[in-house]
């Protein structure tokens, strides 16, 4: 038990050193553009189909099983705002992020776990290559910027796939589903002209990019043993993301709507 | 070179009595050793000795558990790391699998320490780098990816980043690994040529009596920890220490 915590801690402790060290770097972006720009090729548009389609039903799914229950009590016209509120809030960030997490996040710790257990990463250090900056820090940026930018897809195509469900389901006309929709998004808070719903929901996903991207270079650097220390990592990666993505979506959801 | 020659050389890398383990795994136990500088040391031995151990301790990618070991007069255990980066820079690694980066080509894994650690204009690095593709006969590989080169290029290549900064001291981790005999024959050759045209030194890991024939000045045996038999490699291959005549049995048959 006390070799479990020890471990966590040290894992922990790891991840947000290599975070710190991340930011410290973050000067150095525009010198690592390009790799920047590959890795936003990498992480971004390939994973956008996958983005579209489970957001897709995901909107639906949220329709169909809300909807049901509303339209018992004659409210199905309010599926657009529970819909809205609830991509925007909450399953386009943690369905982004969780998409970005099994794909992207154990690409990168399998691709950083090959590089460390085939000496790469040694032949790095011994070239005096900072490697947090020519492998970690454009990983990590580009999960942060890819993060906020296939949620906002998420959000909108659920969206649509909830106003498919509330028309050919649940008898609620486009126009009024859409009217729904725009006036539940239309809080307006501080310090953005945007809808809070929208904002708080983007900058989850951001700090749920610099989470999983940070999680899964730690475990791909981290990585021993040759093939299998590398299956180790990719795994050890995407469930420590997902937990962290979870725990830390709690927290900024307490922060942003506990009133 | 008879020892009154070695002692009035200059010694570049030192190990004194130097200890490692790794968990309950003793890996050096006691180990010394002086390179002296531009001659080429073979430190051979069954595998899992310690012997890419013992080498990583000269670059920095270990440090020991007791004992020193010094670089050109500096203690690799204290040493600060912009020293250590400036130190490395005098330094080549050759990794026993050549650790390319797989998604830079071949001539961009020879430039990257140029393109990292230096300003020079792109023409420049370009240039030094066609230079070293050149010197160690891979002229043409420069547009390649490394999965499009055999094991023995791949090795050249990763030969050739550790030359492009012109290093004082080169490392070479199992040089020969995994290579026909035709393939490892010539690259034993490219390594003492490099020696003789650059003066550099070099220490070398490897348990191929034919690396060692060909590339070493001296050779001593990594064997429990501690360094034993040091010599020429003539007296080396035809002493009839017990243990040194078990362990070179098969290798020179």
């Amino acid at each position: 038990m006390s070799s479990m915590l020890s471990r966590f801690l040290g894992d922990v402790g790891f991840q947000l050193t290599l975070a710190v060290q991340v930011v410290l770097r973050a000067g150095s972006s525009w010198r690592r553009r390009t790799l920047v720009a590959d890795q936003l090729f990498q992480s971004g548009l390939k994973v956008v189909h996958v983005v579209l389609l489970v957001g897709l039903f995901i909107g639906m799914i949220v329709a169909l099983q809300t909807g049901l229950e509303l339209s018992r009590f004659g409210q199905q016209d309010q599926i657009g705002t529970i819909v809205a509120l609830s991509m925007c809030r909450e399953m386009g960030p943690f369905i982004t992020a969780t998409i970005l997490a099994a794909t992207v996040g154990s690409a990168l710790a399998a691709e950083l776990g090959t590089m460390a257990v085939s000496e790469e990463l040694a032949a790095l250090e011994v070239m005096s290559i900072d490697r947090i900056s020519f492998l970690v820090m454009p990983r990590v940026l580009a999960a942060a910027i890819v993060c906020p930018m296939l949620t906002v897809l998420c959000d909108a195509i659920g969206i649509v796939g909830g106003g498919l469900i509330a028309q050919s389901q649940l008898n609620v006309g486009m126009s009024l589903y859409y009217d729904s929709v725009l006036e539940s998004l239309n809080d307006r808070g501080l310090p953005f002209d945007l809808p809070k719903d929208v904002y708080t929901g983007l900058f989850k996903s951001f700090v749920f990019g610099i989470v999983l991207s940070v999680i899964s270079c730690a475990a791909g650097v981290q990585a021993t043993s040759g093939a299998m220390g590398v299956g180790n990592a990719t795994r050890k990666a995407v469930r420590d993301s997902i937990i962290a993505i979870i725990v830390s979506n709690y927290f900024l959801s307490w922060m942003f709507f506990n009133t | 070179m008879s020892a009154n020659d070695a002692a009035q050389r200059d010694v570049i890398i030192r190990y004194e009595d130097v200890h490692k383990a790794f968990g309950p795994k003793v890996v050096l136990a006691g180990f010394d050793l002086e390179v002296y500088r531009g001659e080429a040391f073979a430190i051979m031995g069954p595998s899992g000795t310690g012997k890419s151990v013992a080498l990583r301790h000269v670059i920095g990618l270990l440090k020991p558990d007791s004992g020193v070991v010094t670089v050109d007069g500096n203690d690799m255990r204290t040493i600060e790391r912009d020293k250590l980066r400036e130190l490395r820079s005098r330094m080549g690694y050759v990794f026993q699998e050549a650790a390319l980066l797989n998604w830079l080509s071949a001539g961009e894994n020879v430039a990257l320490p140029l393109r990292e650690t230096t300003r020079l204009p792109d023409a420049e690095i370009r240039e030094k780098v066609n230079a070293k593709l050149a010197l160690v006969q891979v002229p043409d590989v420069y547009n390649k990816m490394p999965n499009e080169l055999s094991g023995g290029m791949r090795k050249r290549v990763g030969l050739a980043r550790a030359l492009v900064t012109d290093p004082e001291i080169i490392l070479y981790d199992e040089p020969t690994a995994g290579l026909d005999p035709e393939i490892s024959s010539s690259i034993n050759h490219l390594m003492r040529d490099l020696a003789q045209q650059l003066h550099v030194t070099s220490l070398i890991v490897t348990h191929h009596i034919g690396c060692v024939r060909t590339t070493a000045d001296r050779v001593g045996l990594l064997d429990g920890g501690k360094l034993h038999y040091v010599s020429n490699p003539q007296e080396f291959i035809h002493s009839t220490e017990p243990r040194l005549v078990r362990f070179l049995g098969d290798k020179l048959d």
